[in-house]
C-alpha cells in the first residue's frame, strides 16, 4: 500500500486495465519519430546545460556544465607537495579503481605474470558494477551471432561508436561469459545448462544473461574474491589525485591520497590503467542518480589534465526507470529486466503510451514527454512520474516469478510497504551512465603513452547511447583487455627514472591564459552531501 | 513544519526530519561520510549498521541506506567488520565436503543460536545456509545465500566466530563453476569465434560502418526482432 491515498486510487485504474494492456503489442517508433522525440525531450539536447571547454585537448567541445567545472578546476596538489624521487609503491601495472573493470584488469595482469596493484578511494567493489541488476549481453544462442549483436549495439548508439571497439565488445562477449562462469560466477540456467536469456531495450535477440537481479553484484563479488585469492595488493580508501608522467611525457604512476588521513603517497608504475567509472554523483541537470557514492568523474579529470582526449563526454544516459517514489529510494535503479519480463509503462489514465523496450534514451525521453508536454504523469511530493505495471509480470508468467527473477526489486520496495507483485510502481528517469569518456583505441590505450582506460570511464564503445547489458559486458571485455595490454606493454618498459608533475603547472597556465581557472578542487573524489548549517 | 524525530548517532542526540534513511539522516546531521557509504542502493554492504530503539531490548541489523529512521533510534554504524576470508586456488579445489572443512572448519562449531539469521540485513536464513555448507550441499547454500551483500552483521553476532558471508561466497563459486550444468551453446559459440567463422562478416560490418553508414542504418531499422 502507498502511504498516499491518492496513489492507491490511481493504482486501481492501472489494475482495471491490466488484462487489456497485457495483451497489447504496442508499435515501435520509426527512426524519424525517435529523432524528433529525442531532440525535443532528451536532456542531452538541452543547450543551456552544457559548457564549451576553454582549455585542454578538447578545447572547443561542449561537456555538461558540472563536468567542465571539474575538468577546468584546481589540482588538489602542487608538484612540490610530494617527493617523486622516493616512491611509496613500485609496481608494473597500476590500476586506479576497484570496480569490475579494475578487478578484471588486475586478474589478467597478474595472469600475465607482472606485478599489478589496485588503488581505490573506497573499497574494492564499491562501484557501479556492483549495482548492475539486469544482466550482461552475449550473442551465444543459435539464433544469434556477433554480427547481429554488432548491429544492435552500433545502431542503438546512433552509429557513432568506434566500429573496432564494438567489434571487440561483441566478438569477445561469449568468451567473457565463459571466463566469468569458470571463475564461479552463477548465471540463470535451465536444467540442461542452456542460459536463461531475455530482451533488453533495443536488442533484436534475447541475449541478456543474468544472475537474478543481482547480476553485477554476483560478478563483482566473485572478481573481488579472485583478486584477494591471487594476493593482488588492493590499497583501499586511497584516491589517485594526479597522474605522474616521466620526462618523455609517458604515464609513470600516480599521486595518491589517503581518504582518511589525507597523507599523500607516490606510486610509480610502468603502465597505468584508469578504471574509475562514471559520474552520476555530479547530478547533471539536477537529476537524481542510480550510481554509487564515488561516481564523480575522477578518471576523466586525471586523464584530461595529462592530455588524454575525451570522446562523447556530452552524452549521458538517463535510465528510464529510476524510482520516482518513495523519497528514501528516489532515483534508485529499477532494473530494465522488469520490462524484459513483461511489465509495461502506463500513464495516469492507465494507458500504455509506448513499447516498453525501445532503447534507453528513447524510453527516457518518452517518459519525460508523458510527464511534461502531454501532462499525463502522476504527481507526488517528489515531482511527476509514470507507472511501471509490475503485477503484469505475474499476470503473464504466474505467481512466484517476481521473487525468483527480481528479488532485489521486491525487497527494495517492500521495505516501504509497496508490494510490487500487487501494486504498480512509480518511475522517472535517473542519471545512470556516462556514454562517452576517455578516448581509447582497441588496446585500451589513450592518447598518452602507457596510460590505459577501461570500463565506464572510457568512451567510444557505445557511441551516443548504450544498450542494457552492454556495460557489464564492456567492463569485463575491456577490463581484461586493458589488463593484458598494459601488462604486455609493461614487460617492454624500464622502470621510469625521472618522474614529473610538470603538467599541473602547464595546465594551470593554459587555464589562466584562457581566463577560466576556478577554485573547485578536482578530482572531486566524493560528493558533498553533508548539510551546511 | 517538518515532523522532527530524535535519533542518537553513536549515542549523541540529533533532531532530524522524518522520512530520511539512517544514511541521509547522518548527512543531515552534518556528517561527511567516507566510510560506511558505498552504493547507497542496498547492494554493496558498506553501510552495515546496528540499532536499538530506546527502551526496547531487541538489537537490529540493517543497511543504513535502506532503513528509514524511527523515533528513539540508537545507531552505531559498522563500517568495517573483520571477516576472515581464506584464500584458495579456484581451479584446484573440488566441490566436496573436505574443502569447507579445510577452509572454514569453524562452521562446525555453530551452536544453533540463530543470532546470524535474526541480524541479517537482507532477511536471509543465514543459519540454514551454514547448515547446508556443513553438509556440503553447496547448491542449496548458494541459493539460500544468494542475496547476501557481505555486510558482516551476521558475523558480528556469532558466538562461534563464523564468517558467514565468506562461507557463502565459497559455496557460490563452487556451485557456479563445478555444480551448475555446463552451457553447451556457450562453448560452441566461443569455439566458432576462435575458429574465425565470423571474421569475414565482422570485417564487412566494420567497413560499412566507415564507408556506407546508410546501409547499416537500413539494416538496423529493418532488422527482424525476436518475439
Amino acid at each position: 500500500m502507498y502511504k498516499i491515498d491518492k496513489l492507491n486510487e490511481l493504482a486501481k485504474v492501472v489494475a482495471e486495465k491490466r488484462a487489456a494492456n497485457a495483451d497489447l503489442e504496442p508499435t515501435r517508433m520509426t527512426a524519424e519519430e525517435k529523432d524528433a522525440l529525442l531532440a525535443e525531450f532528451h536532456p542531452d539536447y538541452k543547450d543551456g546545460e552544457f559548457t564549451v571547454l576553454s582549455a585542454g585537448v578538447n578545447k572547443g567541445d561542449k561537456v555538461p556544465t558540472q563536468l567542465a567545472e571539474l575538468l577546468q578546476g584546481s589540482s588538489r596538489i602542487s608538484a612540490s607537495d610530494v617527493d617523486l624521487s622516493a616512491p611509496d609503491f613500485d609496481t608494473d601495472v597500476l590500476i586506479i579503481g576497484g570496480g569490475g573493470a579494475g578487478a578484471s584488469a588486475a586478474i589478467e595482469a597478474d595472469e600475465a605474470g607482472v606485478k599489478a596493484m589496485i588503488v581505490t578511494k573506497l573499497r574494492i567493489g564499491d562501484a557501479n558494477t556492483m549495482m548492475a541488476e539486469g544482466g550482461i549481453q552475449a550473442a551465444d544462442k543459435p539464433n544469434d551471432s556477433p554480427a547481429i549483436h554488432f548491429i544492435d549495439a552500433f545502431g542503438g548508439g546512433h552509429f557513432a561508436a568506434k566500429p573496432e571497439l564494438v567489434n571487440k565488445l561483441v566478438t569477445k562477449a561469449p568468451e567473457a561469459i565463459q571466463w566469468l562462469n569458470k571463475l564461479g560466477v552463477e548465471f540463470d540456467k535451465e536444467e540442461d545448462g542452456t542460459m536463461v536469456t531475455t530482451h533488453g531495450g533495443g536488442t533484436s535477440r534475447k541475449r541478456m544473461h543474468a544472475a537474478k537481479d543481482y547480476s553485477g553484484a554476483e560478478i563483482m563479488r566473485t572478481l573481488r574474491d579472485e583478486v584477494i585469492n591471487r594476493g593482488i595488493p588492493v590499497i583501499d580508501f586511497t584516491a589517485a589525485v594526479e597522474i605522474i608522467l616521466d620526462e618523455n611525457g609517458k604515464a609513470a604512476g600516480a599521486v595518491l591520497m589517503n581518504m582518511e588521513t589525507k597523507e599523500l603517497l607516490v606510486a610509480r608504475a610502468k603502465t597505468v590503467i584508469i578504471a574509475t567509472g562514471g559520474a552520476g554523483r555530479l547530478h547533471y541537470q539536477g537529476f537524481p542518480t542510480s550510481n554509487h557514492y564515488g561516481a564523480t568523474a575522477d578518471g576523466l579529470v586525471l586523464g584530461y589534465r595529462v592530455g588524454a582526449s575525451l570522446l562523447y563526454a556530452d552524452t549521458l544516459q538517463y535510465h528510464p526507470t529510476g524510482t520516482g517514489y518513495p523519497e528514501q529510494i528516489f532515483g534508485a535503479l529499477v532494473t530494465e529486466k522488469v520490462r524484459s519480463l513483461g511489465a509495461k509503462l502506463v500513464n495516469i489514465n492507465g494507458d500504455v503510451f509506448m513499447h516498453p523496450l525501445e532503447t534507453r534514451d528513447v524510453t527516457a525521453a518518452s517518459i519525460i514527454r508523458e510527464c511534461t508536454a502531454r501532462d499525463k504523469g502522476i504527481e507526488t511530493n517528489l515531482g511527476k512520474a509514470v507507472w511501471l505495471d509490475t503485477p503484469m509480470i505475474e499476470y503473464k508468467h504466474g505467481e512466484g516469478t517476481i521473487e525468483k527473477r527480481i528479488p532485489a526489486m521486491l525487497r527494495m520496495f517492500g521495505k516501504y510497504g509497496i508490494d510490487i507483485r500487487k501494486e504498480p510502481i512509480l518511475v522517472y528517469p535517473t542519471l545512470h551512465y556516462q556514454n562517452g569518456g576517455l578516448n581509447i583505441n582497441v588496446d585500451c590505450s589513450t592518447d598518452v603513452e602507457n596510460l590505459y582506460a577501461a570500463g565506464e570511464v572510457a568512451g567510444g564503445i557505445h557511441g551516443r547511447n548504450r544498450l542494457m547489458g552492454n556495460s557489464l559486458l564492456d567492463v569485463i571485455v575491456f577490463g581484461r583487455n586493458a589488463g593484458m595490454c598494459a601488462a604486455e606493454k609493461a614487460k617492454g618498459v624500464n622502470t621510469p627514472d625521472k618522474l614529473t608533475l610538470n603538467h599541473i603547472e602547464k595546465f594551470n597556465t593554459e587555464l589562466e591564459s584562457a581566463g577560466v581557472k576556478n577554485e573547485t578542487a578536482s578530482p572531486m573524489l566524493l560528493p558533498h552531501y553533508a548539510r551546511k548549517k | 513544519m517538518e515532523n522532527m524525530l530524535n535519533i542518537y548517532l553513536f549515542g549523541k542526540k540529533y533532531q532530524v526530519p522524518s522520512g530520511l534513511t539512517i544514511m541521509t539522516a547522518m548527512e543531515y546531521a552534518g556528517y561527511e561520510l567516507v566510510r560506511g557509504c558505498g552504493c547507497r542502493n542496498g547492494f554493496c554492504g558498506a553501510c552495515a549498521t546496528i540499532y536499538r530503539i530506546k527502551g526496547e531490548s531487541q538489537l537490529h541489523g540493517c543497511l543504513a541506506c535502506q532503513t528509514e529512521i524511527e523515533e528513539g533510534m540508537y545507531v552505531a554504524t559498522l563500517p568495517f567488520f573483520p571477516l576472515e576470508k581464506r584464500v584458495y586456488e579456484i581451479n584446484e579445489i573440488k566441490p566436496d565436503m573436505q574443502v569447507m572443512m579445510q577452509l572454514y572448519p569453524e562452521i562446525y562449531s555453530c551452536i544453533g543460536c540463530n543470532a546470524c539469521t535474526k541480524a541479517c540485513t537482507q532477511e536471509l536464513n543465514v543459519m540454514q545456509y551454514i547448515a547446508y555448507a556443513q553438509r556440503g550441499e553447496y547448491e542449496k547454500c548458494a541459493e539460500e545465500s544468494f542475496d547476501c551483500v557481505m555486510c558482516g552483521v551476521c558475523s558480528s553476532r556469532c558466538p562461534a566466530g563464523i564468517s558467514h558471508p565468506q562461507v557463502a561466497m565459497l559455496a557460490r563459486r563452487l556451485n557456479g563453476k563445478y555444480i551448475a550444468p555446463e552451457c553447451e551453446h556457450l562453448a560452441d559459440r566461443v569455439n566458432e569465434i576462435n575458429e574465425g567463422i565470423y571474421d569475414e562478416k565482422m570485417a564487412e560490418l566494420m567497413s560499412k560502418a566507415v564507408d556506407s553508414v546508410q546501409e547499416l542504418k537500413d539494416m538496423y531499422n529493418h532488422r527482424d526482432i525476436e518475439k
